[in-house]
């Protein structure tokens, strides 16, 4: 990529530009995230920088945001809701997408494609629909308005990414490990465990941070299924935006960055993780 | 051939397959019918409530059987058997409190039907108060709840109702049973009896021998023995003489017509009655009609009213947001994922976390930093007056419009296009922009001959992917949007959550699905569903 | 936030918690009765209020837990989504009057025997009697607890007004003398009969000019006149924030927040009484309900309409209590210990000029009304 001794002025100015530019385009991609991660550090309830932030005088900061998104109850609750619902709705997504994540990695399977475009569909259809049936229909099974009617739903919307990630680590699989187990005498659930299970880990894993992710950030079918008593942070933070932004937005919203960064890593390692197991693998 | 076991080989072979089929569909059985019932199944629901429309049949029954004679293209009103049909059902409606259900329901399709419905129910239990007042005129005992309930209902009934009385019981009464007598001799007299004993008990939980009847029920009553005075000998001892002395007596005629008219005068004309029986059938296509802007008329199918179009406008901009927002990540994408493609490993490495920080972090947080950024009072804001390049008296407005939903959408879709456009520009092998330069092109015709064909697979990639993703937008439209800032998702959660008027949402929602999975189908056309990468 | 924190911190400070005890003798115990309640209130500080005023002494005294829901706005229709869903997820819902006689006509409310349910006046008069001193009984199901108006605030450090102050609601619509940002609610009611108003119509030709032909429209095309400097809000607390932020100029809402914004927030904003529009506000007992739940929304009924709790209501926000009982108990504010009274809407100098929400026309015409007014805003 770097610039060839013999490159003339005018290529010199561009490929300048060009940088200028793509680091204008990655400043975009990432300030409005990090600018609110020091605003929510404001003494003051305001949203933009005060006098005292910018000298950078302690006074300027504080953490009484902080200490309003974790002790107010109308904070305190929605997060314990939403740590309530995504981890329950990521085991069942996990649980159900991987098995068929390994019924379809299998040779033959009649009306793989009709299955797989089945299975996608929660992560194709817009949220605003998906919510508007499942609002009509869990109304007539009852479980609008309940904590398993927006768990159910969660899980729905988070099986595809599991399915995907998952189908990704079996595609680079070498079926004959499990015929070599077998050979050798495990069972199939043994086969599972020692052989596949730690091959495909890496996809599981990443498909469940995908699948817990989509729960913890759902806002449109939780406002439409979920009770007032289940209401969960992003659906106070939607609230909160409509009515009154308030510098505790800043704060839930700096929490919530901090745990997709976490994420983020966790997924990196993974990912490298799996490459390098690829690498032993006989493929 | 055979196998070990003496099984011949086919069948060995045949079996091993089933069994592999059979294992394979068991492990992907659980989640397929899991997702079949907590998400096909739901939007099955909507495909059917956008056409369905029991309602109307279900609230006015006799109504609109009777007015299938009437001639849709009438100037004038039906006759006097459908209005008095209409009173039949809208007491029972009234007293049930579905009229003003269905007033919202035909108020979708004509304005007007709503504060129709909703007046003249506060009129109806009125009608033929003067007719009944005339019977018991004519002999005090028809103002007697009891008379009624002896009349007509089974000797059997009454007994076991008496001795229900006498525990002083307040609940657990006896249904009304109609003796053979009254059902043979003054069946629609009963039949109205009937509805309104069935109502008085289960529904208001009331005694009914302190509840006066309906006027509808004196007032057919009249009818029946003016009609056929011979059914007064059907009954024994003194309710003979009692309808004898009403098929004798002068008792005037009653007149529906005229009742509804004095409630509210729109209902001598036709058109409260041409909605009614357009929309009388248990499925319509009306939803659909009004989600294009459309509606029946007696003439057959036209545009609605000029400040009721609105659907197709908001489908357009729609399009159109989604357009722009589109080109836009295509524009700042391409050149981020060229840059991401041609670097190093451990530099694009780098910067690839810049792309999947904002891609991992909640639509939540993104919106409301361009909340916070972009108000009057925000940090933009403060920039641009602070390096003096707008006053601070015109502070740009950047939310609650179409530019606040751009900039903020364009944001968050933005990792959307860099992820397909770098995996397909990280195919491209760097030699062949080298040959084309080597064979004398020079850097613009080798990017736009060479290069760029090649990444044309990520750029459709991406753009679908955006286009899908941003025309089912909710959320940050309806934070950013202000009122011409929104789409039609929004459309539809407000008829959810708001008007109610479900049928019309599905519709809607039925519509932007079909778009949605058209483009699905290209999309996985061009790129395979299967090659989905996420991050 | 600022309002609610605020709100909040001062709730919390001055409950008397020596005075819950002193009325738990009063209280009936509570038999076959459910152990939490979903409230659906307003949010931000009428909220507050009802939280600092009933709902804490409330749970003081039973240990009931209440969880709240900010959907009132939206009452009706939630009501009837819940209905139709049939999982009531509400145990009392607050709403305006003509939203509560929509509930009524639609048997979405039951029907609450003021006498059976509610507690006498402190003064021995019957709850019918006491509530109907104040003209707040609109229909069967409808406990009130509140008369409020919605009025018009404004900035009062607004350069571009070069020194003038609106004095009158047709200010709202002079976009000439009193240029920036408007904040309306983004639903009819209200905003017609303001528009008619300054089209010139007469106080007593408002509905019969809206029922007319072409009477909407003209409304409409009165609002189309400042359309493009207005934010449309869909809460309550959205206007007090939008002022004090400075996002736009005047807007319309609540009296009682605006009350919080200015008297407890010292915001640069001030109240512009002209043209208030009257209504009552209370709750209705959504039909559907176990009689576990049934019975504990009446016991908390009867304790949070009593002549003392509504009388407390008004030490935090500037609504007027709507029990006759209850008014000469209208005192100082919790905090502030200002005088409440010249800060209710029904103070004769702010009342000069005033609307009251005619509730049958709304009821009967809200569905027309409404279509045509969100097909107006969407183009």
């Amino acid at each position: 990529m770097s610039l060839p001794v013999y490159a003339t002025p005018l290529q010199r100015i561009w490929h300048v530009a060009f940088r200028v530019l793509c680091g204008l385009i990655f400043f975009f991609l990432v300030a409005p995230i990090l600018i609110i991660i020091p605003l929510s550090f404001n003494a003051q309830d305001f949203f933009t920088f005060t006098p005292e932030m910018l000298r950078l005088d302690p006074a300027g900061f504080s953490l009484k945001h902080y200490d309003d998104f974790f002790n107010n109850p109308d904070w305190r609750l929605p997060l314990l809701n939403s740590l309530a619902i995504a981890p329950v709705a990521m085991l069942i997504s996990v649980g159900l997408g991987t098995l068929a994540a390994i019924g379809l990695s299998q040779s033959h399977v009649p009306f793989k494609g009709a299955i797989m475009a089945i299975l996608i569909s929660p992560m194709i259809v817009p949220l605003v629909i998906s919510a508007a049936g499942m609002y009509f229909f869990y109304s007539r099974i009852g479980l609008q308005g309940t904590y398993w009617g927006v768990v159910l739903a969660h899980a729905a919307l988070g099986t595809p990414f599991v399915i995907i990630t998952v189908t990704a680590t079996l595609v680079g699989f070498d079926q004959s490990l499990t015929r070599a187990a077998a050979s050798l005498g495990a069972g199939p659930l043994r086969t599972f465990f020692k052989v596949q299970m730690p091959l495909i880990l890496p996809g599981v894993v990443a498909g469940g941070l995908f699948a817990f992710i989509t729960s913890f950030d759902e806002v449109v079918v939780v406002i439409f299924l979920g009770a007032p008593g289940d209401k969960t942070l992003p659906w106070q933070m939607f609230t909160g935006l409509r009515e009154q932004i308030s510098p505790t937005i800043l704060a839930a919203a700096t929490v919530l960055v901090t745990v997709s960064a976490l994420l983020l890593i966790t997924l990196e390692i993974l990912r490298r993780r799996s490459e390098r197991l690829r690498g032993l693998s006989p493929n | 051939m055979l196998t070990a076991d003496g099984v011949p080989l086919r069948r060995s072979l045949n079996r091993a397959l089933r069994r592999q089929k059979l294992r394979a569909m068991l492990l992907i059985a659980p989640l397929l019918v899991f997702v079949l019932i907590t998400f096909l199944a739901p939007i099955g629901d909507m495909l059917f409530r956008s056409v369905e429309n029991q309602i109307v049949s279900n609230t006015l029954p006799r109504t609109v059987a009777s007015l299938s004679d009437w001639d849709l293209a009438s100037e004038t009103p039906p006759d006097e058997t459908v209005f008095r049909a209409l009173a039949h059902d809208l007491v029972i409606a009234t007293e049930l409190k579905t009229h003003t259900r269905l007033g919202s329901r035909l108020n979708y399709e004509a304005s007007g039907m709503s504060s129709l419905l909703r007046s003249t129910g506060r009129d109806v239990e009125d009608f033929g108060e003067d007719l009944s007042a005339s019977l018991a005129d004519l002999d005090p005992v028809w103002a007697e709840p009891v008379t009624w309930a002896d009349l007509l209902g089974d000797p059997a009934w009454r007994a076991e109702h008496e001795s229900w009385a006498a525990t002083g019981q307040r609940s657990g009464a006896p249904a009304f049973q109609p003796s053979a007598t009254a059902l043979t001799a003054l069946p629609r007299t009963t039949e109205i009896y009937g509805a309104f004993a069935r109502i008085t008990q289960e529904v208001n939980g009331r005694n009914l021998m302190r509840q006066d009847p309906w006027h509808l029920v004196a007032i057919t009553l009249i009818e029946e023995i003016k009609a056929d005075p011979a059914a007064a000998q059907a009954f024994a001892g003194e309710h003979a003489a009692r309808l004898a002395a009403i098929a004798g007596a002068d008792l005037a005629q009653a007149d529906f017509t005229a009742a509804f008219a004095d409630s509210n005068d729109r209902w001598i004309t036709p058109t409260p009655w041409s909605v009614i029986a357009l929309y009388a059938a248990p499925y319509t296509p009306g939803y659909f009609l009004n989600a294009v802007d459309l509606g029946k008329t007696p003439e057959g199918i036209a545009p609605r009213p000029a400040d009721e179009q609105v659907y197709i406008m908001l489908f357009m901009r729609t399009l159109w947001l989604s357009l722009t927002i589109t080109a836009l990540c295509l524009l700042l994408g391409y050149p981020v994922a060229w840059l991401l493609a041609n670097l190093p490993a451990r530099q694009a490495n780098l910067l690839m976390i810049l792309v999947l920080l904002p891609f991992w972090t909640s639509l939540l947080v993104r919106t409301s930093a361009w909340k916070v950024l972009l108000q009057r009072q925000g940090v933009i804001n403060d920039v641009l007056v602070w390096i003096g390049l707008i006053g601070d008296d015109a502070r740009l407005v950047m939310i609650n419009n179409q530019l606040g939903t751009v900039i903020a959408m364009t944001h968050i879709l933005l990792p959307f296009m860099i992820l397909p456009l770098y995996s397909v520009m990280k195919t491209i092998p760097p030699t062949y922009m080298r040959a084309a330069k080597s064979l004398g092109a020079n850097d613009w015709s080798a990017f736009w001959r060479v290069y760029f064909p090649q990444s044309v697979p990520g750029i459709a990639a991406g753009c679908i992917l955006v286009f899908i993703l941003a025309i089912g937008y909710y959320i940050t439209p309806e934070l950013m949007g202000g009122a011409r800032g929104v789409f039609i998702s929004n459309r539809i959660a407000y008829h959810i959550g708001t008007s109610l008027n479900w049928g019309l949402a599905a519709a809607l929602g039925t519509i932007l699905l079909i778009v949605v999975l058209v483009l699905y189908w290209v999309y996985d056309r061009f790129v395979g569903v299967n090659n989905v990468k996420l991050g | 936030m600022k309002i609610k924190t605020l709100l909040g911190a001062t709730a919390l400070a001055t409950l008397p918690l020596s005075a819950g005890v002193a009325f738990a003798q009063d209280l009936p115990a509570c038999e076959n009765c459910a152990d939490s309640m979903v409230l659906m209130s307003w949010g931000g500080a009428y909220q507050a209020s009802q939280v600092a005023a009933y709902a804490e002494p409330y749970t003081a005294l039973t240990g009931v837990t209440i969880t709240w829901d900010e959907g009132s706005n939206e009452a009706v229709a939630k009501m009837r989504a819940a209905s139709e869903a049939g999982n009531m997820t509400f145990d009392l819902v607050d709403v305006e009057g003509p939203d509560a006689q929509r509930a009524c006509d639609e048997g979405l409310a039951v029907e609450v025997d003021f006498d059976a349910v509610l507690a006498p006046g402190t003064d021995g008069s019957s709850p019918t009697d006491d509530f109907g001193a104040s003209g707040s009984i609109i229909n069967d199901c409808f406990v009130p607890q509140i008369v409020f108006s919605t009025t018009f605030g404004y900035r009062t450090d607004v350069a571009a007004w070069n020194g003038k102050t609106p004095d009158s609601l047709c200010a709202v619509f002079d976009l000439e003398n009193f240029p920036g940002m408007r904040a309306l609610e983004g639903r009819p009611k209200k905003n017609l009969e303001w528009a008619l108003l300054c089209d010139g119509v007469a106080k007593d030709d408002l509905y019969d000019v809206l029922s007319s032909d072409g009477g909407v429209d003209r409304a409409l095309a009165k609002l189309d006149t400042i359309r493009d400097s207005v934010v449309w809000w869909s809460a309550g607390a959205e206007t007090p924030q939008l002022l004090a932020d400075g996002e736009v100029v005047m807007g319309s809402t609540y009296n009682g927040r605006l009350f919080s914004a200015i008297e407890e927030q010292k915001q640069p904003i001030a109240m512009l009484w002209d043209w208030q529009v009257f209504d009552y506000d209370g709750w209705v007992v959504p039909a559907g309900l176990d009689e576990a739940r049934m019975n504990r929304v009446m016991h908390f009924l009867h304790f949070a309409t009593d002549t003392q709790r509504l009388a407390d209501q008004a030490k935090y926000i500037s609504y007027g209590p709507a029990r006759g009982s209850s008014q000469p108990l209208v005192s100082t504010h919790a905090t502030l210990g200002i005088e409440m009274a010249p800060h209710m809407p029904t103070n004769p100098a702010n009342q000069k000029n005033y609307l009251v929400n005619n509730i049958e026309w709304w009821a009967d015409n809200q569905d027309e009304v409404e279509a045509v007014f969100q097909n107006w805003l969407a183009r």
